[in-house]
């Protein structure tokens, strides 16, 4: 049965009232992926945004297990607590890391790397707001070409986003999963059958984030879903090497076509200082990737 | 004294001292080990895995792919309850800088075993003792081990004291002098170490029965929780690791004695002491240097000068208030050190000069920093220097203010 706004989880993991801010996507996603996993977890978290949702000692705002961790060592920390629970015999619970950009694609990726070579039998979420928000907002290896950040403050990042979700394929793990935390039941629904597989399991979830990419807060719906018609994301999931696109992506491989990329960089103050051979140049990619992604799709 | 209880009187067995600490995890039980070589640790991290696939240690070996994770991995399993070991060596052991505090202060009993190594630049896999003397603020009890069957023996009771005080512990050794040098280790019976040592009983856990969230960001001041009450802030949080360590010493004792009765070998101090009852003279050293300044006092015995041996078990907690009895009669202090702390002095000289403030002991201290990289450290140059440092003895007054180098400068 389809996920809907009726049968979804009643019961919610993340408290209400955290330290998020408004019209922070992470909150969202975080909410459902919790709901999705049903209390029976543990989780671990490095240094980020995420470490400030969980809120100040003695105070936190969600209702699961939790350990903070160093930035650096979230697929780590992760394999320590499915060891420890092997050892004791406890097969009842799934262990979550949950790692902003900066913690998987650049100081996390060794540890996650690792992990996933081992077989590590976790599930890792990524969710993405495209920077270091939690320091202020600093370029990180998923912010885009032509974004200001504090750490490219004038010109805009001068290079593309590594692509983390190629990467983790590539490690030949049983589920990777693009979501987005603005196509909640999409996410649910992926973390949902994550839990049922054995082994590393990726799930990158966009997140839009009103302050560091500068856009009103009332608006991070529309941005996540902008990024899904203009294919600057692509909903899918790929379990066992099948790829299925999935969602909005679904409906648009479906019936339809792409919005100009354009229309979505327009609506951030992040891409004051693009060029117009930048716009260009992400054009081509986001066609090349749809492309690929029509290549491979096993569900149409 | 050997002990009725004792399932066999001895089984001695030849062994270097890597597999002496792998045997020691081994027989403690470790639940969880996650390990990434390096020279000279390598064979434990070999040893252990033949144990594992063997079947002879229901264990979940995790070959991690730094030590950073190493430590990361214990940190996690011990939190959800299991009991971790790990080991490493000089670069390896900075890598796990972070970890080291990490784990510290979320108050787990992880054991590790530091193979004592030099650390770079230049690249070097000898022994000294700056790599774990490096971490000493890292809030971790560190031991040192002379021999094999301290190694063992050390491994084992670092689980208790560590289970019982909820701080790590370091169980260092020298690279190659001990880590690669055989000699006869008694090895005491599984059925005696399960009687010595209980299954690990975690005070926290990380449980969906019971959801708690460990480590969140902590402000300085004390704040107080959705009931009402007021709870730790970060300094308090601070204090009591510190606290912990230092009543920790009672407990190191306690061990020690309580592993004799069973084993006997006494561990029952902090420190090993040989001829110190007359001595004036007394030589400080850590690890297998102790065992070389033995061969030391002889030569100097047989000279005529009352010379003896304090050598450091424990470094953390420092054994302060315990060292004052063992020095009150020393008028000359040659302490060395196979570390150095740039631009002051020997990490274990600082500490005996800290001990003695205010404690009436009017000794004289030299320093002579020793075996860097490997450089042999024979029992006539250790002689020599406590030679060199005679006149301090009749003209006492000031103490020379820095270290004096054995080597070619
Ligand atoms: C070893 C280390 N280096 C730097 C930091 C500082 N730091 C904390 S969070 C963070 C950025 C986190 O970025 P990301 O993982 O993308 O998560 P976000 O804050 O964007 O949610 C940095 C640089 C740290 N905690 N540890
Ligand atoms: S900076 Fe962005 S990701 Fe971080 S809490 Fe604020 S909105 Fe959320």
């Amino acid at each position: 049965m389809k996920t809907n706004a009726v049968n979804l989880t009643e019961k919610e993991y993340l408290l209400p009232g955290n330290r998020t801010c408004p019209g922070c996507s992470l909150s969202l996603a975080y909410r459902h992926i919790l709901k999705a996993l049903e209390g029976q977890v543990i989780v671990t978290v490095p240094a980020s945004c995420l470490t400030v949702l969980h809120g100040m000692y003695p105070v936190t705002s969600v209702d699961v297990p939790c350990v903070n961790t160093p930035f650096a060592s979230t697929g780590a920390s992760a394999t320590g607590l499915v060891a420890g629970l092997k050892a004791l015999g406890r097969k009842d619970v799934t262990v979550l890391a949950i790692a902003g950009d900066g913690g998987t694609y650049d100081i996390g990726i060794q540890a996650l790397s690792g992990a996933a070579e081992r077989q590590e039998d976790f599930i890792f979420v990524c969710y993405d707001n495209e920077g270091y928000m939690n320091t202020g907002n600093q370029r990180s290896g998923s912010t885009p070409l032509g974004a200001i950040s504090g750490t490219t403050p004038m010109l805009g990042k001068q290079q593309n986003q590594k692509d983390m979700l190629a990467i983790m394929e590539a490690h030949g793990i049983p589920y990777v999963a693009a979501a987005s935390a603005t196509h909640p039941l999409d996410l649910y629904e992926k973390v949902r059958k994550a839990k049922t597989i054995k082994g590393t399991r990726f799930i990158h979830v966009f997140t839009p984030c009103p302050p560091g990419w500068r856009f009103s807060f009332g608006d991070t719906i529309r941005m996540g879903e902008l990024a899904v018609q203009t294919g600057w994301i692509v909903l899918y999931e790929v379990e066992d090497g099948a790829f299925r696109l999935t969602s909005a992506s679904e409906s648009i491989a479906r019936k339809g076509s792409l919005r100009p990329v354009r229309e979505y960089l327009m609506e951030q103050g992040r891409f004051n200082n693009i060029t117009e051979e930048q716009i260009s140049e992400l054009q081509e990619r986001v066609n090349a990737r749809w492309k690929r992604c029509l290549d491979r799709v096993t569900n149409l | 004294m050997i002990n009725k209880k004792l399932d066999r009187k001895a089984d001695i067995q030849i062994l270097d001292g890597n597999h002496a600490a792998a045997l020691g995890a081994k027989l403690s039980r470790v639940q969880v080990i996650a390990a990434y070589p390096i020279t000279p640790q390598s064979p434990v991290t070999e040893s252990l895995s033949e144990f594992v696939e063997g079947g002879d240690l229901h264990a979940e070996y995790i070959a991690v792919e730094s030590e950073h994770s190493a430590m990361a991995v214990c940190t996690s399993a011990s939190l959800v309850g299991a009991r971790t070991f790990t080991a490493t060596s000089s670069h390896g052991l900075a890598y796990m800088h972070e970890m080291l505090h990490w784990v510290a202060g979320t108050r787990l009993p992880v054991v590790l075993a530091c193979v004592n190594r030099a650390i770079g630049a230049p690249w070097n896999v000898q022994n000294d003792q700056q790599d774990s003397i490096s971490q000493r603020d890292t809030g971790w009890i560190q031991i040192y081990a002379r021999n094999n069957q301290e190694i063992l023996d050390s491994v084992i009771q670092a689980y208790k004291i560590a289970e019982s005080v909820y701080v790590p512990v370091m169980v260092c050794y020298d690279g190659y002098i001990l880590s690669h040098t055989e000699m006869p280790v008694d090895v005491p019976s599984q059925g005696d170490v399960d009687r010595f040592l209980p299954p690990y009983k975690p005070h926290a856990i990380l449980d969906p029965a019971n959801p708690r969230n460990y480590n969140l960001v902590t402000l300085a001041n004390p704040r107080v929780n959705a009931d009402g009450i007021l709870c730790h802030g970060y300094m308090e949080i601070r204090y009591l690791l510190q606290e912990a360590l230092q009543k920790s010493r009672e407990t190191i004792i306690n061990v020690g004695q309580e592993f004799g009765k069973l084993f006997a070998r006494s561990y029952a101090n902090m420190f090993w002491e040989d001829r110190l009852d007359d001595a004036e003279i007394v030589i400080v050293a850590m690890g297998s240097l102790a065992m070389e300044a033995t061969v030391a006092v002889d030569m100097l015995r047989e000279e005529g000068h009352r010379v003896g041996v304090l050598s450091l078990r424990v470094f953390r907690p420092f054994p302060k208030d315990y060292l004052i009895e063992a020095l009150s009669k020393a008028r000359l202090i040659v302490v060395f050190d196979k570390n150095i702390s740039y631009g002051s002095e020997g990490a274990t000289c600082s500490e005996i000069k800290s001990a003695l403030y205010g404690n009436r002991i009017n000794a004289v201290i030299r320093n002579f920093i020793v075996g860097l990289g490997g450089r042999d450290v024979k029992a006539r140059e250790i002689a020599d220097a406590v030679r060199k440092s005679l006149p301090s003895l009749e003209e006492g007054g000031p103490n020379i203010e820095y270290p004096e180098w054995i080597c070619h400068m």
